[in-house]
């Protein structure tokens, strides 16, 4: 467990230097961890465990959009579980029940647990139709069409620049969609 | 969308870099600090007796005391916008105003009294204590908000109160440069209360915007 969360946190370190492929890597391992805990939070709430990936990808994009107030000083898991952590609460309570969500939860997952490699969610592909065009051109040419920043820039005639801000302002908007449903 | 497929979208969107939370703060803080020196220029504006009044110590304490809830608020409301931050060890920073106001207290208690003690607890400005040291908070508590929300508080009404109280600090800083009332039981009453009213609003408010 001290191992998985040192290369987590070593992980991190790496993709805040620039590592793009590092930070790929940290998302897929944090991914199956996070999905077991979502999954074990909805079962304790009694609801079904077919909405863990919508918890999932929301907690993805939490991680993603607030990586900037974790202390690269510090370890990833704490900071990595408090977000999963008030995400699932929030998504249980949303479906009308006050829950506490014990961290450890996250904390114990055994890797044994790990569900199917990928699953799809409704509620982010829900709420990506609703993006402006440029920006669901560009989430879709690179989520869907795996292309790379370059390659949706030429197809979709933008500069690369222009690119990249699409896709975060396009990856911000969805959050707060999400978050204001 | 599947789930691998998101991971990718963000690991492309890797190369973005957020400002830290301290300088969105300070920055929302020094946009939002001019509108309320307007309001403290145009309806208060700086006692006449400023001069003489900075040789009475209970008149610069006004500002350690203000000053020692704004400065400790906005340390705290940093630290919680990160979502693992716990208040523990932090809290006792906030009675380190009420501690000075306790030892002014005493300290006016041992000199022999220029007042009756009920006129120098109201005073002569209550009234407009009770509604400056709010509205020139109000402001600064918008930018504070602002800049707070590029974080990601676990407890969105918890940092929305500090918000509150860091404003009504930098707010009640302002004041006290106008307020002829200089005794520490004014200040313990009247700045007290509208400090608690700013910090009322600053958590109601955070409770639907802070969250992330």
């Amino acid at each position: 467990m001290r191992g998985r969360e040192d290369e987590w946190t070593g992980l991190m370190r790496s993709a805040m230097a620039g590592d793009d492929a590092a930070y790929h890597r940290l998302l897929k391992a944090v991914t199956p961890v996070l999905r077991a805990a979502a999954r074990r939070g909805l079962a304790r709430a009694g609801q079904p465990p077919d909405q863990a990936e919508d918890i999932v990808q929301d907690i993805l994009l939490a991680v993603h959009l607030k990586r900037h107030t974790w202390d690269s000083e510090a370890p990833l898991a704490p900071w990595l579980f408090a977000i999963a952590r008030n995400k699932l609460i929030d998504a249980l309570r949303r479906r009308g029940r006050r829950i506490f969500v014990n961290i450890d939860d996250f904390a114990e997952t055994l890797p044994g647990e790990a569900p199917p490699e990928t699953a799809s969610a409704g509620e982010v592909a829900a709420q990506l139709a609703t993006l402006p065009q440029r920006q669901r051109d560009v989430l879709q040419s690179i989520a869907v069409d795996s292309a790379s920043i370059r390659d949706t820039a030429s197809k979709l005639s933008m500069s690369e620049g222009a690119v990249r801000v699409a896709l975060h302002r396009g990856l911000a908007a969805l959050t707060a969609k999400l978050r204001d449903r | 969308m599947d789930t691998d497929q998101l991971i990718r979208t963000l690991a492309a969107d890797n190369a973005h870099r957020a400002p830290k939370v301290g300088a969105v703060l300070a920055l929302s803080l020094l946009v939002a600090a001019p509108l309320s020196i307007l309001i403290f220029a145009t309806f208060l504006g700086v006692r006449p007796d400023v001069m003489s009044a900075m040789h009475n110590p209970f008149f610069d304490m006004k500002f350690a005391v203000t000053l020692s809830l704004a400065i400790p608020a906005i340390a705290i409301s940093l630290h919680l916008s990160r979502p693992e931050a716990l208040m523990r060890g932090w809290g006792w920073l906030l009675l380190l105003p009420v501690a000075l106001l306790a030892v002014a207290i005493g300290g006016e208690m041992m000199m022999a009294p220029a007042m009756p003690m009920t006129m120098r607890l109201v005073g002569k400005n209550s009234r407009v204590c009770l509604s400056a040291i709010p509205a020139m908070s109000l402001p600064l508590l918008a930018g504070a908000l602002f800049g707070l929300r590029h974080g990601a508080p676990s407890r969105p009404a918890l940092a929305g109160a500090l918000a509150g109280l860091l404003s009504a600090g930098l707010a009640a800083t302002l004041y006290a440069s106008h307020c002829t009332d200089d005794s520490p039981l004014f200040v313990a009453t009247w700045y007290t209360l509208a400090a608690a009213f700013v910090t009322a609003i600053g958590a109601f408010i955070g409770s639907k915007v802070l969250k992330y």
